[in-house]
């Protein structure tokens, strides 16, 4: 594929006349097509053509879903199964969309920590990374606002939660709630705004996903050695090896999805939820939906109010400084021996914290959570940045060629200088 | 500013003029802002709704606790015996999180009736009653404890659950969301 031209020059003359006036064709064509693209990327990197088709398919099952959704507290919760029981295919679109939710959850966390081992938040794309973070806190408040709109008791008693956390604000959190609660308690109001502020904010994830990729196509894409791409040979055209390696992983991750929703719809989901919302009664065991529960257990862990809102909203803001927090040179944890064990260490307490936060908060779990919360903070703020200094990283191959071919002359790649990242490290 | 004209030392009319206008243009934004901001707050429909409700003690048994709501919000009735009383009184008030008398909770000579709004003061879950070390309350979302006297005693939440405003019209009947006008 080499003979691929990097530049794009329309053929017709109304693609002539086009280009002149909305350079579009080119734009594609330079970003999705000749784009050059490292020569070893694994199913890893597939993730986020997968996150893609997550939120387009959001969108699509959502905009139907709200043609037949009541969003008012006396209604929505019959709207609902109105459209489990009678809309045409109402069961699949709501069955999409709920585990959807999750799917997409699951794709998020798995391209997440392929940033984290592979260094990608490091120079030169600290702004691409930052730009993903805020693109999952849009997901967090989206799905928690989505999960209020069926109105079952997890809905009314998450919401309830939720919005409480403000309260431990001093002074004005108060205020502050009954502004988001648009009364003195959760109700009809909270539940209208809720639904408008669910239809918009994935637009807007959109927006910022644009943003996302715009800040890819200037460094170009990290790879498992983490060394940039140095010569064409060390890379392939975008078209066709990644779009056909990221539909084919698109393809099986929908049977996955697919998996979910036509065999276990509501193994993600609580019975509680289909009990209409009570305010005088409290589920006996509330919980988040699982993406949430690291959180929630950080949450959990500390003994007070105000300083658990503030541990759990750190455990993300921590992410932002990742960047600068990891003194490493070396962006692959494929060669920093030490780390690679602390990063697995990590995912372990990850997903500790997650069982954590689906038990009661009582007994020996609470102590648990405080050493895992104690252990996710010093993860960042002490491990990554002392082991920059003192790890000796494993040697890097000279060139991408190199690591998937060894010391030898390889077969084809993209033109020479095709891409060459701006400032590395590597 | 002065930087996009000469280096010159006095503010000229084209300094004057850029600032007056970006300041007409925060103040602008600001008004702007004001008036959808200030839609999120209780609209007037539900503040009208907050008008006093009158709850009838006679059918409470002694032991009991009713919910009741006002203005959307939980509110407990608690018929309380004479040990729960004893045991709310019988605590020394500096040891608490939240240091208040039971006498501060509850209206003269009507020391059987505690009445307290009925979320918790942590994250706004339901307590349930009659439990806990304390037979008051128990939360079961993140394990606050409150006494008899509705006092957090445990768990995250910062203070006691707190009283509504309400007063007795006579001896079985109270009103909720008036405070008594002496
Ligand atoms: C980032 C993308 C989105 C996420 C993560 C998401 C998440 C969720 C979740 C978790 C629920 C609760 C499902 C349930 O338990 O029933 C939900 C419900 C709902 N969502 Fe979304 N959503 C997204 C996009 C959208 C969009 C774009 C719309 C509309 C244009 C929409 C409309 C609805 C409606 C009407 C419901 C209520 C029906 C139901 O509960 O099944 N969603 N959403
Ligand atoms: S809401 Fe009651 S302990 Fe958290």
């Amino acid at each position: 594929m080499s003979q691929h031209a990097t530049t794009y020059v329309p053929k017709s003359a109304f693609g002539k006349w086009f280009e002149s006036r909305l350079p579009i064709a080119s734009l594609v064509h330079s970003s999705f097509i000749a784009f050059p693209v490292p020569r070893n990327l694994t199913y890893f990197w597939t993730f986020g053509a997968i996150l893609v088709f997550m939120l387009v398919a959001q969108i699509v099952t959502g905009v139907f879903l709200a043609m037949y959704y009541t969003p008012n507290a006396a209604m929505a919760f019959q709207s609902v199964e109105h459209i489990m029981r009678d809309v045409n295919y109402g069961w699949l679109l709501r069955y999409l969309h709920a585990n959807g939710a999750s799917m997409f959850f699951v794709a998020v966390y798995i391209h997440i920590f392929r940033n984290f081992y592979y260094g990608s938040y490091k120079a030169p794309r600290e702004v691409l990374y930052i730009l993903g973070v805020i693109i999952f806190l849009l997901m967090m408040a989206t799905a928690f606002m989505g999960y209020v709109l069926p109105w079952g008791q997890m809905s009314f008693w998450g919401a309830t939660v939720i919005t409480n956390l403000f309260s431990a604000i001093p002074v004005v959190g108060e205020t502050i709630v009954s502004f988001l609660w648009g009364g003195y308690s959760v109700g009809n109001p909270t539940l209208n705004r809720f639904f408008s502020l669910h239809f918009l904010l994935p637009f807007m994830i959109f927006g910022v996903v644009i943003l996302h990729v715009w800040a890819l196509h200037v460094p170009g894409q990290n790879n498992p050695t983490g060394i940039p791409i140095k010569s064409g040979k060390d890379a392939v055209p975008f078209t066709p090896y990644a779009t056909i390696k990221d539909i084919f992983a698109v393809v099986v991750f929908m049977l996955f999805f697919g998996y979910w929703v036509f065999y276990m719809p509501n193994y993600l989901g609580h019975a509680d939820n289909y009990i209409p919302a009570n305010p005088a009664v409290t589920p006996s065991h509330i919980v988040p939906e699982w993406y949430f529960l690291p959180f929630y257990a950080i949450l959990r862990a500390i003994p007070d109010k105000l300083g658990g809102v503030i541990a759990m909203f750190s455990a993300i803001a921590v992410w932002f400084l990742m960047p600068w927090l990891d003194t490493s040179k070396v962006r692959s944890t494929a060669y920093r021996p030490l780390y690679k064990q602390f990063f697995w260490v990590f995912v372990a307490v990850c997903v500790l914290l997650g069982w954590l936060g689906s038990k009661p908060a009582e007994g020996w779990y609470v102590v648990v959570s405080q050493i895992a919360t104690a252990y996710y903070f010093i993860h960042f703020l002490v491990i990554l940045p002392v082991l920059g200094f003192v790890e000796r990283p494993l040697p890097l191959p000279n060139s991408i060629l190199e690591s998937v071919m060894g010391v030898q002359k390889g077969g084809a790649g993209m033109p020479a200088g095709a891409n060459a990242e701006p400032q590395s490290k590597g | 500013m002065a930087e996009t004209t000469t280096h010159v030392a006095e503010p000229t009319r084209r300094d004057f003029l850029f600032i007056a206008t970006g300041a007409a243009a925060a103040v602008g934004g600001a008004t702007l802002v004001w008036p959808f901001i200030q839609s999120l707050a209780p609209d007037a429909a539900t503040v009208a709704a907050g008008a006093p409700v009158e709850v009838d003690l006679g059918p409470i048994a002694e032991g009991q606790i009713v919910k009741v709501f006002w203005r959307g919000k939980l509110i407990f009735v608690r018929h309380r015996t004479a040990e729960e009383i004893k045991a709310a009184q019988d605590v020394n008030v500096a040891t608490l999180r939240d240091p208040q008398p039971d006498s501060a909770r509850v209206k003269p000579d009507h020391a059987q009736w505690l009445i307290v709004y009925g979320n918790c003061t942590h994250l706004g879950c339901v307590p349930l009653g009659q439990q806990g070390e304390y037979h008051g309350w128990f939360c079961p979302c993140h394990g606050s404890v409150f006494d008899t006297s509705g006092r957090v005693r445990g768990g995250p939440a910062p203070i006691n659950l707190p009283i509504p405003p309400y007063t007795f019209t006579s001896d079985t009947k109270i009103v909720i969301g008036q405070e008594a006008t002496a």
